[in-house]
């Protein structure tokens, strides 16, 4: 039995489309829903670095807002440590959320101007750990600045966040959600804004932290090449669904949906000598008020099969020959219809 | 020798500030080649987006271009007229941004853009061939022709930039100047974009600068590579020679600290500090003290730019015969 610290079990998402103001008060056109998640499930074991990577639109950032309840769920349960987060009090759901923090891809955006570097990371501390003396906050904060390499942590703690540099502010927000000593991390696109020679320090820091504190991350991502530097275990999702999900080697090394090798295939390698072999999907992302029926991807699947991709959606079905963990959603790699599969067929 | 189809010669633009003059782009000399594909490499803040914008002199006040020449079509662009540059710009030298969504008119139709675009540098044309032109061009850069009647809200986002190609090869550019035009797209969209750019080098002639933050794009599409570091350039070579063998050491780390997916158990490269603030940038070389091979001249005298290898060339200390005899 593995220890999940986060359970998603059937979880939606689903957010109206508010019409016009006349269609409205006639009561007229129909109701209509971003699915933005639509139907997931899926487990964040303790201790490890959980990716979860899409296009813009696939559904992830919304996935990790459940994930700590700062959006209900439409449908569906999100189980934090066993306890359904949909079915806590205020109170109990409160004492819950020492425990998960989330970080934000804009620290700039993340950190209030006002407040100095002190404070900020102080705050949780004010709200989550009123046990703590003024005193005790404040020494907590200054270890915390040393911790996130920010030395001498006396120079930078009366700093306010414009003194300081990006890479600097995105630290801050580290150790701001550190100070409530949290279990889960939820870190959206932590590094998309940092300067490119700053990123690995950050990645780095991180990953030397979640030894340190015990931490467990969900790691929402949209760039893979970065996702294979820090994860354990990974998740593709498309329109609201997981397509597949397995350990780091058995997503990069044997993908089996379609959609999870042109998503592979298309990031840019840094070797100018490298090319592409694979041809890669027709269209973009489709709209998620409507999405295709069937698998959502078959409109743009170069294997897909009429009257079986357009009509039935495949189920997250294992890997046969892989562990447990690798699971895939298309008839015809893990589905019924295996029979199919050009590259079966091909020897 | 290769020939040169746009020269920039030490080129520098200051912005006003509060905190005084601050040079984004800092006596910057370099060549552009006919047909090339240069990508035009750093981190934000280091210039590399005011270069592209003062290249056709788009630069606007708080920031100036205040010294250097800039020679294209045996011109030195900054002796012509504004309304000589307006006509150049548009015409021989297109532009791509970021965010087509700023660069499109939301309330004109597609088409519009692009007649409009025609008619205004062509005075001969009739409306009816630059229509004809506008859809053709689309329907080559993968967009069903009947949808050129549509607006920009009702494109994705890699419609929208190949709507901004268009325009430029519109009026057959020579030279493109793209400024990230991938970051707003997603993976599988990039790629086919890139791809796309990659085509219409070859069919329309074109030359194209392409400025990014993203090395693996640089990798993938370009020919030559120029990297920028505090307003100036580091390094410009062959893009297999810098990648394989980087000279400066800001090329090096950050070529380094980019994740390979190719690689399995790769060790990312951390480069310490982050990039100066222009308005304070370290005297001498502006790497130095994040250099790990810093010597003690490099706090002291700007390096300039020299060739060290066939196709090239870099602003370091290092590669300086005479230095590394003193350091030795």
């Amino acid at each position: 039995m593995s220890d999940a610290l986060v359970r998603f079990v059937g979880v939606r998402k689903w957010f109206p489309v508010t019409k016009g103001l006349i269609a409205n008060l006639l009561d007229r056109g129909e109701k209509k829903n971003v699915r933005a998640v639509d139907g997931i499930t899926f487990e964040i074991r303790r201790g490890e670095v959980f990716g979860l990577a899409g296009e813009s639109g696939s559904g992830k950032s919304t996935v990790g807002r459940l994930a700590i309840r700062l959006l209900d769920v439409t449908d569906g349960q999100v189980l934090f440590d066993g306890q359904d987060l949909g079915a806590m009090s205020r109170e109990e759901l409160r004492q819950t959320r020492r425990r998960m923090q989330v970080i934000f891809q804009d620290p700039l955006a993340s950190l209030n101007p006002r407040m100095t570097i002190g404070q900020a990371i102080e705050h949780p501390a004010l709200i989550h750990l009123p046990e703590l003396s003024a005193q005790e906050r404040t020494q907590r904060v200054l270890t915390l600045l040393d911790d996130v390499g920010m030395s001498p942590p006396e120079l930078y703690y009366g700093k306010y966040p414009h003194q300081i540099s990006g890479g600097q502010r995105q630290r801050i927000v580290i150790a701001r959600a550190l100070i409530t000593a949290p279990e889960l991390i939820v870190a959206d696109e932590p590094i998309a804004m940092a300067d490119v020679s700053v990123r690995a320090v950050l990645l780095d820091l991180m990953m030397k932290l979640k030894e340190e504190f015990d931490l467990t991350y969900l790691f929402i991502t949209h760039d893979l090449a970065t996702a294979k530097y820090v994860c354990d275990r990974i998740a593709i999702m498309y329109l609201g669904e997981i397509i597949e999900i397995g350990t780091l080697a058995e997503i990069y090394e044997h993908p089996q949906h379609p959609y999870t090798r042109a998503l592979l295939d298309a990031v840019p390698v840094p070797d100018p000598l490298h090319r592409r072999l694979e041809p890669l999907p027709p269209g973009e992302i489709p709209n998620p008020i409507n999405p295709p029926p069937g698998c959502r991807f078959h409109p743009r699947c170069p294997i897909a099969v009429e009257g079986i991709c357009n009509v039935d959606p495949p189920q997250l079905i294992q890997v046969v020959g892989d562990s447990v963990d690798h699971l895939a959603a298309c008839h015809l790699r893990t589905g019924a219809h295996q029979d199919l599969d050009p590259e079966r067929v091909s020897g | 020798m290769t020939d040169a189809l746009y020269s920039v010669r030490n080129l520098s633009v200051e912005y006003g500030t509060r905190q005084g003059p601050v040079k984004a782009v800092n006596d910057v000399s370099f060549d552009i080649r006919k047909n090339e594909i240069l990508g035009l490499v750093g981190e934000s803040g280091c210039g590399k987006s005011t270069l592209g914008k003062a290249m056709l002199r788009m630069i606007t006040k708080p920031g100036e271009i205040t010294g250097g020449q800039l020679l294209f079509g045996g011109h030195d662009l900054m002796t012509l007229s504004s309304r000589e540059m307006r006509s150049l710009r548009g015409s021989r030298l297109g532009m791509v941004f970021q965010d087509p969504m700023t660069s499109l008119n939301p309330v004109q139709r597609i088409v519009d853009h692009l007649t409009e675009t025609i008619l205004a540098h062509e005075k001969t044309t009739t409306a009816a061939a630059a229509r004809t032109r506008a859809s053709e061009l689309v329907e080559r850069l993968g967009i069903r022709r009947e949808r050129i009647d549509d607006y920009p809200h009702q494109f994705s986002g890699g419609m929208r930039q190949r709507v901004m190609i268009a325009l430029a090869l519109a009026l057959h550019a020579d030279l493109v100047i793209a400024d990230e035009p991938t970051t707003s797209l997603d993976v599988i969209v990039e790629a086919k974009f890139l791809d796309l750019l990659r085509e219409l080098r070859d069919e329309f002639d074109l030359t194209i600068v392409m400025i990014t933050h993203n090395i693996g794009v640089v990798a993938e599409i370009a020919d030559r590579v120029a990297v920028m570091y505090a307003g100036r350039m580091a390094e410009i070579g062959d893009v297999r020679e810098v990648f394989a063998r980087p000279l400066h050491p800001y090329a090096e780390g950050l070529l380094k600290s980019v994740p390979n997916i190719e690689l399995d158990g790769q060790e990312l490269y951390k480069m310490d500090g982050s990039p100066p603030n222009l308005a304070f940038t370290p005297p001498g070389c502006s790497f130095h003290p994040r250099c790990p091979k810093a010597l003690p001249i490099c706090s002291d005298q700007v390096p300039v730019l020299r060739s060290v290898r066939a196709d090239q060339e870099t602003a370091c200390w290092l590669y300086d015969d005479q230095t590394v005899e003193i350091a030795r």
